[in-house]
């Protein structure tokens, strides 16, 4: 056996030696990347459940690429050249998942669960498991500031069009106004694949940035006098009541925009199974293990689709400011019609509740219960912005299912 | 796409957002109202009334042993217990602590 031969082939064949080799740089700088996000979602705790998924995918595909043979090498963990041909009309691999199941690596045969929608889907049956829509019934004026709050995404939609993205694109750049990692990968994947890396990254980045993009518009567009009001106890909602609203909805909307149907329709089974209180089971299922199981796959597939051929372009920048534009032009509605609420009800509403329109729920209500405590200490604003947060659900995939309908 | 059609859709998307909500929250008022009217139980004289309050055997106070994992008993001044659930809930949030690990002794309204 002839050692030094031996060394220059394990060299030669090691990650290492493409570092500087071609464009090896580029996976290099993603690497870089997915520490920044590691260091966001563990030290900062930015959405840690789905970012440092995100982080670790985005870190084993480029890592994976330093393999001789980069992205095509059969050891890559996540291949987009056989993504391309699926999704490619002409090619003989045109929607065959059979293909990327014989030739693909883990990373690819975790996305197929992104690619299908099916993950998106499992989550807001989850989300629907988790949420109480109490005080949305309770105060059904809510859904407006949820309609309100959506105006980031149209804005966004606009402005990326202007840009010089295709309506494809722009739709999936505007849904990350929402403010619904679920719904923005759920429409992503569905209109522009190809951008899935960077509009999950920025959707979620920016939800959990929302405590501090808030409270700056939230202070310069209401008074002293708006953020102190102390709004009265909403009524007591019944038990039927929580039980016909997700079938209500459910009818509703899918009717209304049947492409929503995989989104509303898991999101208001989650609900029943809570509400129904036979199913208690199903309802801690969904809202634990199933949850968890699906944010594991999740946050790694969409992690995986940051290869850094795809990932370092201008465009990526342009989303990540569009992606800004449209979460603060969301608020800036929110808290618009808040006021015009505010005006309309004699000073009953407080405005603050405007800007929990945006879907991050929890995040968004909190925002408006700290901001109108900082105003007004006995004053508790959490449970009246829950319902326009919830309704903001239902909106974004609204938005998203008219899109949809608009670009499919 | 150019930037008026982008524009119109925009606007479209908007306005059906807007209108998909909208007929979803008369929706909801519609059966809100129903319901409400259902709840209205129908006003007992006074006489009736004392008649099913004596009827009722008086409350004996007795002093419940404090349920497993609980930190004991709070005194409430003025507070509804809704409003005192959700100021603890607030309170453990803050400071990051589950709940049943915090003691709070007592919860009065600053007027």
């Amino acid at each position: 056996m002839d050692i030094l031969e031996t060394l220059k082939t394990l060299v030669a064949d090691s990650g290492f030696a493409s570092f500087f080799v071609d464009e090896g740089y580029k996976n290099l700088i993603m690497i870089l990347i997915s520490f920044l996000l590691l260091y966001l979602g563990i030290v900062k705790k930015f959405e840690p459940l789905l970012l440092v998924g995100i982080a670790f995918g985005c870190l084993l595909v480029n890592v994976s690429n330093f393999f001789s043979g980069g992205v095509s090498s059969p050891d890559a963990l996540y291949h987009p050249e056989l993504w391309d041909a699926f999704l490619n009309h002409d090619s003989e691999f045109y929607h065959s998942y059979g293909n990327i199941m014989a030739n693909g690596g883990l990373l690819d045969i975790l996305y197929i669960g992104v690619k299908s929608g099916l993950y998106p889907s499992l989550i807001f049956l989850g989300v629907g498991a988790m949420t109480d829509f109490g005080p949305l019934l309770s105060n059904p004026k809510s859904l407006l500031l949820g309609a309100a709050a959506q105006m980031g995404v149209f804005l966004a939609f606009f402005g990326a069009v202007c840009l010089g993205f295709t309506g494809k694109e722009a739709a999936s750049i505007g849904i990350i106004g929402g403010a619904d990692g679920p719904t923005a990968i759920f429409l992503t994947t569905r209109l522009a694949p190809h951008l899935l890396g960077p509009i999950a990254i920025a959707a979620y980045s920016y939800m959990a940035l929302i405590p501090m993009i808030q409270p700056f518009f939230m202070n310069l567009l209401t008074t002293e006098k708006e953020r102190k009001v102390v709004m009265e106890q909403s009524r007591t909602v019944s038990k039927t009541e929580k039980i016909i609203f997700p079938i209500l909805v459910a009818v509703f909307v899918i009717l209304l925009l049947p492409s929503t149907a995989p989104l509303i329709g898991c999101l208001m089974l989650g609900n029943l199974w809570k509400e129904c209180g036979v199913t208690e089971r199903l309802s801690d299922t969904v809202q634990n293990a199933l949850m968890n199981i699906v944010t594991v796959f999740l946050g790694i597939s969409v992690g995986a689709t940051t290869v850094a051929s795809r990932f370092l372009t201008l465009e990526t920048l342009k989303i990540v400011c569009l992606g800004l534009i449209a979460f603060c032009f969301s608020t800036i509605g929110g808290l618009l019609v808040g006021k015009i609420m505010y005006k309309l009800s004699g000073g009953k509403i407080n405005p603050l509740i405007g800007s929990a329109g945006v879907s991050a729920v929890p995040m968004a209500a909190r925002v408006s219960q700290i901001e109108g405590q900082k105003a007004n200490p006995k004053n508790f604003l959490l449970m009246h912005a829950m319902g326009p947060n919830v309704a903001g659900v239902i909106g974004s995939a609204i938005a998203a299912g008219f899109l949809l309908a608009v670009f499919k | 796409m150019s930037i008026a059609e982008a524009g119109i859709t925009a606007i479209f998307g908007y306005v059906v957002v807007f209108a998909g909500l909208l007929i979803l929250m008369a929706v909801i008022s519609g059966m809100g109202a129903y319901f409400k009217s259902k709840e209205k139980v129908p006003e007992k004289s006074a006489k009736s009334v004392q008649q099913e309050t004596n009827k009722i055997p008086k409350l004996v106070k007795v002093n419940k042993p404090v349920a497993k994992g609980s930190a004991g008993h709070i005194k409430l001044y003025d507070v509804p217990d809704k409003e005192a659930a959700m100021i603890m809930a607030i309170v453990a949030d803050t400071m990051q602590k589950p709940i049943n690990e915090l003691h709070f002794i007592s919860i009065k309204e600053v007027k």
